[in-house]
């Protein structure tokens, strides 16, 4: 994990300072209401349908157990007793005080967390693969690179008015976790045939109301440029992007206006005056960063383990668990655990404070004290000794995380939706746990197999629906709560964006309309294909036949 | 004599500002002898301007592009970016053009609605002095500057950035 040093935690209780003066400002009057927006929003703090959100971030996913202790405090001290993970590898509180929100902040700072620029016109949290650092097939850590960005990109004085949001991901491993080509900039991590890293850069994607997939305007960036070439790019968005209509003020569109290739040169004559200047990264900055990314103490242990084999083979559920929420990790005798977030009946990416501190104590006795936030909504022990599995599976029993089903049907992607969010056009939670109830039945998701059903609220996608291999948007009808249902999404590698199947449902249909698709797809698929292969296959004829058979 | 913040502290404003579609006439027999001429009026008539007997600055509006000021930037001893609105955001680069591609030397002036929050930051993309919106009480906003007392990134206040500093 990063440390902060004295710089860090100056920069911090500066902003706590300017923060809590700002409040105060407005609450006195001295601030209006629009003054006071953009300051409270790059502040995290949303002003919601029943009260404030607070948006804190987590630097690409990372806590410590300290820092998740001190979440869940926060959320007894100043909420309701639980908490929400976004897509965005943040959490949120629903409930706070304006007036509060200050100590909040300052409890936070405690535990070098803050709430700066998860929310505004501003460069967001940078994002990455949940197993940075353990995955198997990794090219090169993103952490570090994250956190070299996090730095630039916090008060940067140049882009703290931008003309909307903007967000960046960074990916080091072939199979992209990250959703890295729906972000305003996506960085793979490359390496060339000397081994020397450097940055495939795509622009310009995203979702909402008009999503795309990021163009790649540099094939190769030597790592030494990556912040000049960022500024570069930047500062075209900032002069340039258009401001005069709040939906066509995303990167993406001027990239779409202007053409990708006349972006590019526009970013590379921008650029050649910043190259080789000091903003230039060096080699001692990249190991200084790097250093607080170093492999755990490790034991040597085998890859195989005989006790854990046989209480897989007498104990059902943990066979499915190791099967569906275990992933292989880089170093023999250890996994990646997942913990599902996705109970039925609990709002997906819910966790309350008791799960919080429960999950900070397994990972300091099982997984070096470590915690990753995925933009799945779910949490991840990185380090989890083999031969440790089944204590672990038994523990999280207990505290409802181990729903056997990461990756299946009912691990949800949800929004907050209506009940929360007031730009809802739709509740989403409802949805999501009606479908849930549907595919109750274990065998059944695991029949289905790998697919992702992703729910949002409204056009601003936070639900990640159009890159769901099956989308869920809600939409207003007329007044009334509508959903509209997309095909064939995908974050992966292949990026791909959903394809709507036809008019939208009521809320009471839903479940139904997912099992005709669903079934759809059983009777379909050849040998071994999964939902989205399925779909690539036949295309959407047959799904839209079977769904809207009895329209009339 | 209305007042702004420069280098630091409360001065006398001495220049005059013209609005935009102000006509040559009408700027020359203006009677500040030092008159801020709208981008446009430059452009037309940049030498006519230089000689006559006042002292002239241009300003630009959010949407101007300063690279087009690079043969020009010798000649202006002041130079100003509008903020038509606080939110606006594109004068923040529009300064750090001024200073460091066109390596310009004289003042920046931040004007329009230029508010205390936004003070610090704009000091670090290289603005000098700072022409308030109403309403703003001058001596308070003097402290929005120590806002932040350095800065990650490479700023026109401090250029080396952090990480060759730590
Ligand atoms: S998708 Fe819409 S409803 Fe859902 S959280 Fe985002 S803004 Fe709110």
């Amino acid at each position: 994990m990063y440390n902060y040093d004295n710089y860090d935690k100056q920069m911090l209780q500066e902003r706590i300072v300017q923060f809590r003066d700002q409040t105060r400002r407005f609450q006195a009057g001295e601030l209006s209401t629009e003054q006071f927006l953009p300051l409270r929003l790059q502040n995290g703090l949303y002003i919601q349908r029943l009260a404030p959100m607070l948006r804190v971030a987590i630097p690409y996913g990372c806590l410590s157990s300290r820092q998740l202790r001190k979440l869940a405090s926060i959320s007894r001290d100043y909420d309701k007793g639980y908490a929400h993970f976004s897509t965005r590898q943040n959490i949120q509180y629903n409930w706070p005080i304006l007036e509060q929100v200050p100590d909040l902040l300052a409890e936070l700072a405690e535990v070098e967390m803050h709430a700066i620029q998860t929310s505004g016109n501003c460069i967001r949290n940078t994002t990455t693969d949940q197993f940075a650092g353990v995955a198997v097939d990794e090219i090169e850590d993103s952490r570090p690179w994250c956190e070299i960005i996090r730095q630039w990109s916090s008060f940067h004085p140049e882009f703290a008015y931008l003309p909307r949001k903007f967000k960046i991901a960074v990916c080091g491993t072939p199979n992209d976790q990250a959703a890295t080509q729906v972000h305003d900039i996506g960085l793979y991590i490359k390496k060339d045939d000397n081994g020397e890293i450097g940055f495939q850069v795509l622009v310009g994607g995203g979702l909402g109301r008009t999503p795309v997939i990021g163009a790649t305007i540099c094939e190769f960036l030597p790592w030494q440029h990556l912040l000049t070439y960022l500024d570069a790019i930047m500062r075209i968005y900032n002069r340039f992007g258009r401001r005069d209509n709040k939906y066509k003020a995303r990167i993406k569109i001027l990239v779409k206006e202007i053409g990708a290739e006349a972006f590019r040169e526009k970013v590379e004559a921008e650029w050649l005056h910043d190259k080789d200047g000091s903003a230039t990264l060096t080699q001692d900055e990249v190991e200084r960063c790097k250093g607080f990314f170093t492999d755990p103490d490790y034991q040597e242990l085998d890859n195989t383990n005989q006790a854990i084999e046989d209480a897989a083979a007498s104990d059902l559920l943990f066979s499915h668990w190791l099967e569906r929420n275990v992933a292989p990790h880089k170093k023999s005798g250890y996994r990646i655990v997942n913990l599902c977030l996705k109970e039925t009946g609990v709002a997906p990416g819910d966790i309350t404070d008791t799960q919080m501190e429960f999950v900070a104590d397994l990972a300091d006795k099982y997984s070096f004290g470590e915690v990753r936030v995925t933009h799945e909504q779910n949490l991840v022990l990185t380090d989890v000794r083999l031969q440790d599995l089944y204590v672990v599976y038994k523990a999280l029993k207990t505290e409802s995380l181990a729903t056997p089903y990461l990756g299946l049907i009912n691990d949800i992607v949800c929004c907050p939706g209506g009940d929360f969010c007031s730009l809802a056009n739709a509740k989403s939670i409802p949805i999501a746990e009606s479908i849930q109830r549907r595919f109750e039945d274990f065998d059944v998701q695991k029949n289905i197999g790998d697919i992702t059903l992703n729910i949002s609220g409204c056009m601003n996608a936070c639900g990640h629906h159009h890159v769901g291999n099956i989308g869920i948007l809600g939409v207003d009808k007329k007044g009334a709560e509508f959903y509209q249902v997309t095909l064939g999404g995908s974050s992966d590698r292949d990026t791909s964006l959903g394809k709507v199947l036809g008019p939208s449902f009521a809320q009471a249909e839903m479940p139904d309309v997912m099992e005709k698709i669903i079934n759809v797809y059983l009777e379909n698929r050849q040998e071994n294909e999964n939902f989205l292969a399925t779909y690539n296959r036949i295309g959407m004829e047959p799904y839209k036949e079977k769904v809207y058979a009895n329209a009339d | 004599m209305p007042t702004l913040i420069k280098d630091g502290q409360v001065v006398d404003n001495l220049w005059c500002l013209l609005e935009k579609g102000v006509d040559m006439n009408a700027a020359l027999s203006d009677k500040a002898e030092q008159i801020i001429v709208p981008f446009a009026l430059w452009q037309d008539h940049k030498d006519t301007l230089m000689e006559s007997s006042k002292k002239i600055a241009v300003w630009l509006d959010s949407e101007d592009d300063p690279y087009e000021l690079a043969n020009d930037v010798i000649d202006l001893p002041l130079i100003c970016l509008n903020f038509p609105v606080f939110r606006d955001g594109r004068a923040f680069s529009a300064a750090v053009i001024l200073r460091e591609r066109l390596n310009y030397q004289g003042e920046i002036r931040a004007i329009g609605d230029v508010l205390r929050d936004q003070l610090c930051y704009m000091k670090k993309c290289g603005m000098d002095s700072f022409d308030l919106a109403d309403g703003v009480n001058v001596e308070n906003a003097l402290h929005a500057f120590n806002d932040f007392s350095t800065s990650y990134m490479s700023t026109m206040e401090e250029p080396l950035p952090l990480f060759r500093r730590r």
